[in-house]
């Protein structure tokens, strides 16, 4: 079975678009610079001492589950979402609520989702996706990062739901119950929460871990990586740092461009030309990311030149720092 | 970043399967969605990613080949895992995942451990106990 007009789009990011998908099919109908914009999912973080595979944890985003659960706070909307400990009843579950005729978000791990290309899948496990059918036995996946619909076993899809490991997805599944049409007061409200709340993330948490201050205080670890970690290592932790930035999911620079697109969508709506200006400006902050990880791309092939140095990539992320906290000091000026 | 600027050095890394949706500018500086099929950056730090993986899958089948470790050593690197990741999956501690790594305790595993191993690693028993 199929569930007919369920609409498959494509998105940068996962939980931004599974979130997107999942409203459209409920008739509320919100692009994914807008989800994410409202989810406030834009951040940036960088924990050297909580090390991922061996390597300093750095965000881009804030965490996995919070756009979400922002977005349906800010829009008064219900969801119905469980775990489960048993494999079994979580697919039942899932088919019972298929049968329903209702889409649902699944959090899966990527290492086991065999429709992705082998390069990417690693161990990850918070990738949502949508599930809205089933036919001889293998389900209809609407992934947001994919172009088309595509198809998974059910025995890949239970691996899949309960992969172990940092943030096990234990079988979870969501959908919405309820989902109101905001009025337009509504959504300028949604939105402009959305931004107070990013915009404080970015300048006020008085930590040097979070924020402006911790594109800055990477500056400082960059530059003297080299020195620090020797050649090899430094160029790891460069490649990781590109991955994070730039790997399937953030649109480009870190997120930096779907937020600047959600804020001249946010323009249009709450009418307040500031928002189109601050769009431009993360937009120019957005490019000085590209020109990190591109020069810093040319560092891990071997390529440094006298000029493409981890001094010379300190100075770039210093400049990421002042642009960013350029279009954040003029956010903190929009009107309610 | 406008659309012209998005963008398409392929490397394969994606097999053809589909393209990545980029943000960038039109000609009348609006945000549109951009298909992508690499840019040159991600792809170096992704192959180098795949580097360090390879290396240690390649230094843990040389291992397992001279009688050091057993095979488990080989599919744990394999498949991107640690002893304490294959602990949970097997339901035991990764100190006893450790003590499997020794030959001699491997070799005398029974066959419903072997099964379950087999299992975590999506492959037959036969294939678990030797390396390719």
């Amino acid at each position: 079975m199929i569930i007919p007009n369920y609409q498959h789009n494509q998105s940068a990011h996962c939980e931004n678009g599974t979130v997107s998908n999942l409203l459209n099919f409920h008739k509320l109908e919100l692009s994914e610079p807008m989800v994410f914009g409202i989810g406030s999912g834009l951040f940036f973080t960088y924990l050297p001492f909580v090390k991922l595979n061996g390597m300093p944890g750095t965000s881009y985003r804030i965490m996995p589950g919070n756009i979400f659960s922002n977005m349906t706070k800010r829009l008064n909307i219900k969801i119905k979402s469980e775990k489960f400990s048993d494999k079994k009843k979580a697919m039942d579950e899932l088919d019972r609520t298929l049968d329903k005729g209702l889409p649902v978000g699944l959090l899966t791990s990527v290492f086991y989702l065999t429709y992705l290309p082998k390069a990417y899948r690693f161990h990850f496990n918070a990738h949502n996706i949508v599930v809205f059918g089933k036919e001889n036995g293998n389900y209809l996946v609407s992934d947001p990062v994919m172009d088309n619909p595509t198809e998974i076993s059910y025995d890949d899809l239970v691996r899949a739901r309960f992969a172990k490991g940092t943030m096990a997805p234990k079988g979870r599944m969501y959908y919405p119950v309820e989902v109101p049409v905001p009025t337009e007061k509504e959504m300028q409200t949604a939105i402009v929460k959305g931004i107070r709340n990013t915009t404080s993330d970015m300048l006020n948490i008085p930590f040097p871990i979070a924020g402006v201050k911790a594109i800055r205080f990477l500056s400082k670890r960059v530059r003297h990586w080299q020195d620090k970690l020797g050649e090899k290592q430094a160029g790891l932790y460069l490649g990781n740092q590109i991955r994070m930035q730039e790997e399937i999911g953030t649109g480009g620079a870190g997120f930096r461009f779907i937020y600047a697109a959600f804020l001249q969508e946010a323009a249009d709506i709450l009418r307040q030309d500031l928002l189109n200006e601050a769009s431009a400006d993360m937009t120019i902050a957005g490019d000085r990311w590209r020109d990190f990880a591109f020069n810093a791309g040319k560092i891990c092939k071997g390529r440094a030149t006298d000029d493409i140095t981890y001094p010379m990539l300190a100075d770039i992320l210093l400049d990421c720092a002042d642009k960013e906290e350029k279009v954040f000091r003029k956010l903190q000026k929009i009107s309610a | 970043m406008d659309k012209e600027q998005v963008p398409q050095d392929d490397e394969n890394l994606l097999e053809g399967k589909f393209a990545v949706v980029k943000y960038a500018l039109d000609k009348n500086g609006k945000y549109v969605k951009v298909q992508s099929v690499g840019w040159e950056p991600e792809n170096v730090a992704l192959k180098q990613a795949w580097e360090v993986i390879n290396e240690k899958v390649e230094a843990a089948r040389k291992k397992v080949l001279s009688g050091e470790v057993s095979a488990l050593a080989y599919w744990i690197e394999k498949n991107q895992m640690d002893e304490k990741m294959v602990g949970d999956y097997m339901g035991f501690s990764k100190w006893k995942v450790k003590e499997h790594l020794h030959p001699k305790t491997f070799s005398s595993l029974p066959e419903d451990v072997l099964k379950k191993y087999a299992e975590v690693f999506k492959v037959t028993i036969d294939e678990f106990i030797k390396v390719p």
